[in-house]
């Protein structure tokens, strides 16, 4: 491997960004170019909704200062690519300009899926996915917008009706499922999403689905007709039902791609010196028996980075994904989920434990083998340790052991209401255990902090 | 917005609308009797005699009568000092007492009226405004249009504010004569509490407090459902009531000195200054308390309280600058500079200070034991040095009427001499950090840009570290405004306190350090 080679990664986003970082500490020698149309800087993607409503400014959303890149010698390259040749191994831009690399890493991640409605491309109507969507947002709802509809439940979508939110614009909620984001939550915590947003004023409506989006005189959305025969005036569309590889530009090559860049475990496509990572990465077979083909997440995005690093610093490196882990927020209700808890189980297989606040906003659930070993938990309203669960699965805690050790798996502030106790005392009364509930510190009781 | 809270705002203005005219109101009158009576016994011929061109002369304002006041005494003054003859120059400034004696206004005559139309309004418009807050929104962050708002990001409104600020500390601290319409204003408030009538820092006192109780219960609507914010909020608060505003003033009603319990050296740099010795020997067995606790709180307070809980317990919990800053200033915590360069300049800046007051202090002991012989009058001057650069001008002018500006914690982060001290604590030896969930950081940038001392959280948290540094004050705010649950301040062992733990959890293909 010669060493002044050149690894250009195609896409800023976080799986490109940590390849780069992670190259850089690995080997000192390597030119690395960092090519992006969408933004010159890296900056964080899943927090363009809190630039809309005014949490921050863009710039807050870049994790690393412009002289970070210089000082690390990772050349940023802001540009559009339109094609590689493969051959020649060099890539071309929309510029005209052209690039040439010894290693190539694409990183170009997803896109909104559109799936073919009338009117799906009317002005009004988008997804939210790059900084060219939220700025076309921007200026979309700024004025003259009566009511939004948005279309796909999950989680772009609740983050979308949020936003909208904030400019006290009435938004529908179009969502196919019977519940929330149903096909990843078991029933009880989509009904828990579910009332949440409706306790924000957010007209949501289960088990209906979008017809058509009808246009104006000027090609601007003006109504959306429902499956079921509702006609919901509106001036602007949300699209949220998922996303999908963002790969045009490499269809009609001899790169092999189906739905993403097909790919093995150490991230290596069909063609020699390529790679591809992120959510634009399809496995060959998948990682392990709970992952999917396509992982769409930004911690897999980084942990996809981090690996192929290696590889290219000349380490041979499979992923092996670890515990799930994953998380989110729901207007004001945050969610952690460690390990592997889906929206459905076989009873024969596994026991669900699950316990809800009396607000109707707390949370926790944990699933069990038969055996009585964790599986996984649902966390709602509350905050649980990572490193506690990614050991207590990893190790096949029983059930017991976790609950009873759960004050040391808590991570919310000081003084906040020791929910752990009434966990134990749920799990004791339906398992029929006794474990001893843990006393609320001197410090709640001096506060009076209780559930 | 609801019709009560815009009451509120039109209450607000009108009381602070009224509190900026009022220094204009009435006339001035001097006579003899009343120069006699606000002069030290050396000065009273000289300066009965300077001023007699005033006397039976009615001054319609405030500036007539301050500038009558200079020409005449600078007239003397810059004649001895032509001559050198410098033991005669006097150099006490009286223009303060004598204005506020010679000042006949109808806001001197109905005192409590006109401090219910400005302060009094100010306060209860601002109650109006901040109480209905988030009324009808579940509990949860309430950061929604903060860089939209004219008055949080430097907007129109945000320079007004800090140009206002910057205006009152000015005067304030400088030219108090103008204002005596409001301190006579505040006067039978200082009788109530202390027997005696009001100085221009009894009205800043006063101000200070009600605005850090108005806008603490800003802070309990706010956090609502947060309980460590409404807690420390309290805490800074009751504080700042009972310690920083209360229990001096009784104590001198009970003939004690004027002692603030909770303020620490060096942020309380004239502890150690020859006069207060002086106050605290003189005062018996209470004067040798207060000395023998000031002097526990630097060497064993400090650093225990630190060890234990890190310097939150003092910043973001009993301190009066940051009372004002965790309340009156929340609104701006967003503006503080989060950049490297920003570092660079704070730890400079801020050990600078610390040097300074240290080395102050040491030469006004020595000198103090050496019964002046030392140095003689120069630790004065370097007393007054330091009282303008650093006690005025940068504590207050910088650190309070920059909020709107560079946020609300300029001074504690850049200045604070005492924030210095309990900062190489808890960076040296502390069971306090905060620590960050495993791989859950999605590095949207919320905790930096919240931060008010300025630390880039992000830089930590993503890569799974825990945030160890000497500046924060464990406000907390990083925690709350996280959307993914991945901040925790906590106090914990030392061991592993500052960590390289693997930068992501989740990922066994690989395992390696931050």
């Amino acid at each position: 491997m010669k060493s002044n080679r050149h690894v250009v990664i195609i896409g800023n986003g976080i799986s490109g960004v940590t390849c780069a970082r992670q190259l850089r500490k690995l080997d000192d020698q390597v030119n690395i170019t960092l090519i992006s149309g969408e933004s010159k800087y890296f900056f964080s993607r899943t927090a363009l909704m809190y630039i809309f409503m005014g949490h921050m400014k863009f710039e807050h959303t870049q994790p690393y200062e412009p002289w970070f890149w210089e000082k690390n010698r990772i050349d940023l390259k802001e540009a559009w690519v339109s094609s590689v040749d493969f051959d020649l191994k060099v890539i071309s831009f929309q510029s005209g300009e052209n690039m040439a690399y010894d290693d190539l890493v694409i990183a170009t991640g997803s896109k909104p899926n559109k799936f073919g409605w009338p009117g799906q491309d009317l002005i009004g109507v988008q997804g939210l996915y790059s900084k060219q969507d939220l700025e076309s947002m921007e200026a979309l709802t700024s004025q003259g917008v009566g009511r939004a509809v948005i279309v796909g439940g999950g989680l772009i979508g609740i983050e979308m009706a949020e936003m909208l939110a904030y400019k006290k614009i009435p938004v529908t909620f179009l969502v196919r499922e019977t519940g929330f984001w149903n096909n990843i939550l078991p029933k009880e915590e989509s009904d828990l999403v579910g009332r949440h947003i409706r306790e924000h004023h957010i007209d949501l409506r289960l088990e209906e689905e979008l017809e058509e989006i009808i246009s104006d005189e000027n090609g601007r959305v003006r109504a959306v007709q429902t499956k079921s025969g509702d006609k919901i005036p509106c001036q602007f569309v949300g699209l949220t039902a998922g996303v999908s590889p963002n790969i045009e530009f490499l269809k009609n090559t001899p790169l092999n791609i189906n739905r993403g860049v097909k790919v093995d475990l150490q991230f290596k496509t069909n063609l020699p010196n390529v790679y591809a990572i992120g959510d634009c990465a399809e496995f060959l077979e998948i990682p392990a028996a709970d992952r999917k083909p396509i992982e769409q997440v930004w911690y897999t995005g980084r942990m996809h980075g981090e690996t192929l690093a290696y590889t290219l610093a000349g380490k041979p490196t499979t992923y092996r994904p670890g515990i799930w882990f994953n998380s989110a927020k729901f207007l004001d209700i945050e969610y952690q989920t460690y390990g592997t808890v889906p929206a459905t189980w076989d009873e024969e297989n596994c026991n669900s434990f699950y316990w809800e606040h009396e607000s109707g906003k707390v949370s926790f659930r944990m699933l069990l083998s038969k055996k009585g070993e964790i599986l996984g938990v649902n966390n709602f309203g509350f905050r649980l340790r990572h490193e506690f669960f990614d050991k207590a699965i990893k190790e096949k805690w029983n059930g017991e052991k976790v609950v009873s050790n759960l004050a040391k798996a808590n991570f919310d502030p000081e003084f906040f209401a020791p929910y752990n106790i009434e966990i134990q005392k749920a799990f004791n009364s339906q398992f029929g255990t006794s474990i001893q509930l843990e006393k609320r510190s001197f410090i709640q009781k001096l506060f009076g902090a209780s559930v | 917005m609801k019709l009560i809270q815009k009451i509120g705002i039109l209450l607000f203005l009108v009381g602070i609308g009224t509190f900026t005219l009022i220094p204009f109101l009435g006339s001035y009158q001097l006579d003899k009797k009343t120069v006699l009576e606000n002069t030290k016994d050396i000065h009273q011929e000289k300066m009965s005699e300077v001023l007699e061109p005033m006397y039976g002369e009615v001054y319609n304002s405030n500036f007539g009568f301050i500038s009558a006041f200079k020409t005449n005494f600078n007239n003397y003054n810059d004649g001895l000092k032509e001559q050198s003859l410098w033991d005669q120059v006097i150099w006490d400034d009286y223009s303060f007492p004598l204005a506020k004696a010679a000042l006949s206004s109808p806001v001197k005559e109905n005192p409590w009226l006109f401090l219910m139309l400005s302060i009094g309004l100010a306060a209860i418009g601002g109650l109006l405004y901040n109480l209905p807050k988030h009324r009808d929104e579940p509990a949860g962050v309430k950061n929604n249009g903060v860089f939209h708002s004219a008055m949080k990001n430097r907007g129109w409104m945000g320079m007004i504010t800090g140009a206002y600020l910057i205006l009152f500390y000015i005067i304030l601290y400088w030219f108090p004569a103008y204002i005596v319409n409001l301190v006579s204003m505040v006067d039978p408030v200082s009788m109530i509490l202390s027997g005696n009538p009001a100085s221009q820092w009894f009205l800043y006192g006063l101000i200070y407090t009600l605005a850090i109780l108005v806008m603490g219960i800003r802070m309990f609507r706010k956090y609502r459902g947060n309980r460590y914010q409404q807690l420390r909020t309290a805490s800074v608060m009751f504080f700042q009531t009972a310690f920083a505003f209360l229990i001096p003033e009784i104590l001198v009603l009970f003939n004690q000195p004027y002692f603030d319990f909770k303020n620490i050296w060096p942020l309380d740099y004239d502890f150690f200054y020859d006069y207060q010795i002086d106050t605290f020997l003189s005062a018996g067995g209470v004067g040798m308390f207060m000395l023998i606790w000031g002097i526990l709180l630097i060497i064993i307070g400090v650093p225990v309280f630190t060890y234990f809980f890190g310097k939150r317990w003092y910043c973001s919990w009993v301190c009066g600058c940051g009372g004002l800053a965790e309340t009156v200033g929340d609104p701006y915590r967003q503006l503080s500079d989060k950049s490297l360069k920003a570092w660079k300049y704070e730890r400079v800046i801020i050990h600078s200070v610390l040097v300074l007051a240290v080395v102050m202090t040491l030469l006004t002991i020595v000198n103090y034991f050496s019964g002046f012989s030392l140095l003689g009058n120069v630790t004065n001057q370097l007393h007054s040095f330091y009282g303008f650069a650093i006690g005025s001008a940068f504590a207050g002018v910088v650190g309070t009427g920059f909020y709107p500006f560079m946020g609300n914690r300029v001074w504690c982060r850049f200045g604070c001499p005492l924030a210095a001290y309990l900062g190489l604590v808890q960076r040296f030896k502390s069971r306090f950090r905060i620590t960050t969930n495993g791989g859950q950081c999605i590095s949207c940038g919320n905790c930096s840009t919240y931060c008010e001392m300025g630390i880039d959280v992000r830089w930590y948290a993503q890569r799974g570290q825990n945030i160890v540094r000497s500046s924060c004050v464990g406000c907390g705010v990083c925690s709350s405004v996280c959307p993914r649950g991945v901040l925790k301040l906590e106090n914990n062992s030392e061991e592993g306190r500052i960590n390289e733990l693997p930068i992501i959890i989740g990922n066994d293909s690989i395992k390696l350090n931050a």
